[in-house]
Parts: C-alpha cells; sequence; structure tokens
C-alpha cells in the first residue's frame, strides 16, 4: 500500500493517474513529477519501490506544490482577505452568488444551489385595505 | 489581460496629489472621490475615502489589506433587493 505525504493512499492504478488523487496535483503536475524523477509513468501506484516513493515525496517539497490542508488553508485564507476588506468580490462569496460578473436574473445554479421559490411576504393589513 | 508591469500600479494623479498633500502635511481627513477606477497602492493606507458609487459617497477606510484592489471595489453600486422588503416598506 503506497502512502504519499499522510494519507494518500492510490492503490491498483497507473501512478500518472493515482497521484492525481492528492488534493492539489492534477494531471500535467502529475506528469511533471514523473518526468522529473525519471519514473515509468505506466508503474503501477503499488509496485513502486520505497526509493521511487521518496523521490515523489521529494519532487512534491522540492518544487513547493502546496498539496492537501496547506493549499485548502490557502484557499481559505485568500476567502476570508476579501470578506474582510468588504470588497465586492468577498461580498458576492459571503452571499453565495457568481463572483466574475455572470448573469444571475438566471442560471447561476451552481453558486446558487437548487431552485427556492420564495413568495411575497405580505403585510397582512394590505389585503383589509387599511393601508 | 491584466496590466503590463512597466506602467506600474493606475492612479488618477488628482488622487494622487491630494494623497501625497495629506501624507506631507500628516493630517487625515477623509478625501471625496470620484474615481473608482484607481488602484489602492500603500500610500493610501490609513486613509478614508468617499468613493462615489454613482449616487452617494460611500465610506472607506483603506488597511494594509487592500492594497492592489481598486477603490471601486468598495463602494457597491448595486442595491441588494430582498423579496418582501419593499412589502414592509409599505407598513409605514
Amino acid at each position: 500500500m503506497p502512502r504519499l505525504l499522510g494519507v494518500e493512499i492510490p492503490p491498483e492504478k497507473r501512478i500518472e493517474i493515482s497521484l492525481t488523487y492528492i488534493y492539489g496535483i492534477g494531471f500535467s503536475t502529475a506528469k511533471r513529477i514523473l518526468e522529473q524523477t525519471n519514473i515509468d509513468p505506466n508503474l503501477r501506484a503499488k509496485n513502486l519501490t520505497p526509493q521511487q516513493l521518496n523521490e515523489i515525496i521529494h519532487a512534491i517539497t522540492n518544487n513547493k506544490i502546496k498539496i492537501e490542508g496547506d493549499l485548502r488553508r490557502e484557499m481559505q485564507g485568500n476567502l476570508k482577505r476579501l470578506q474582510a476588506i468588504n470588497s465586492y468580490r468577498g461580498i458576492r462569496h459571503r452571499r453565495g452568488l457568481p463572483v466574475r460578473g455572470q448573469r444571475t436574473s438566471t442560471n447561476a445554479r451552481t453558486r446558487k444551489g437548487p431552485r427556492k421559490t420564495v413568495g411575497v411576504i405580505r403585510n397582512p393589513e394590505a389585503k383589509a385595505g387599511k393601508v | 489581460m491584466a496590466r503590463s508591469l512597466k506602467k506600474g500600479p493606475f492612479v488618477e494623479s488628482h488622487l494622487l496629489e491630494k494623497i501625497d498633500k495629506l501624507n506631507a502635511s500628516g493630517v487625515k481627513k477623509p478625501i471625496k472621490t470620484w474615481s473608482r477606477r484607481s488602484m489602492v497602492t500603500p500610500d493610501f493606507v490609513g486613509h478614508t475615502f468617499l468613493v462615489h458609487n454613482g449616487k452617494t459617497f460611500h465610506s472607506v477606510f483603506v488597511t494594509e489589506n487592500m492594497v492592489g484592489h481598486k477603490l471601486g471595489e468598495f463602494s457597491p453600486t448595486r442595491v441588494f433587493k430582498k423579496h418582501g422588503s419593499h412589502t414592509a416598506k409599505v407598513t409605514k
């Protein structure tokens, strides 16, 4: 069972692919790492020698690639900063609306979530004609 | 596309003049400005700006975190209308 930098355990797949199971490493980063360490990308993750695993870990730390918790924390920090300074982007994040100027009249469902119907909350006296 | 680094940050010249004057004299008083497109530079930190949003002037106190953003980002131009809020007004 290969283990990389903590909890990552991607076993039966080609190393090229299984590296992408680490948060913060995509396909191109994985390929770059393997190129640098001279490891055959077609190898299965379980067949790697401990030495090769070490090389991969070195490549990740030496290239200063942020992964997992560190990356998540950084992203959260960025968000917090935008919200703390009350910038337009921060406000959009707070409201859960699209941040980069997309339309919201229709669509924007990824940010807004499932449709929820909002009815008008009427002033009860309005109906009685008192207002 | 991002602005060329060669040119440096864009700040309206009249705004820059005002800042320099305030920084030289050491007084802090709010600066009224319409220049939403000006970037916040480190000289701005600690000053208060009244940034026009098309209708009124929105008070913005500049902190260190705001450097690199544009003044307009801190002065919203639209009012967020909730459902029912206008009916509540009818109550009055």
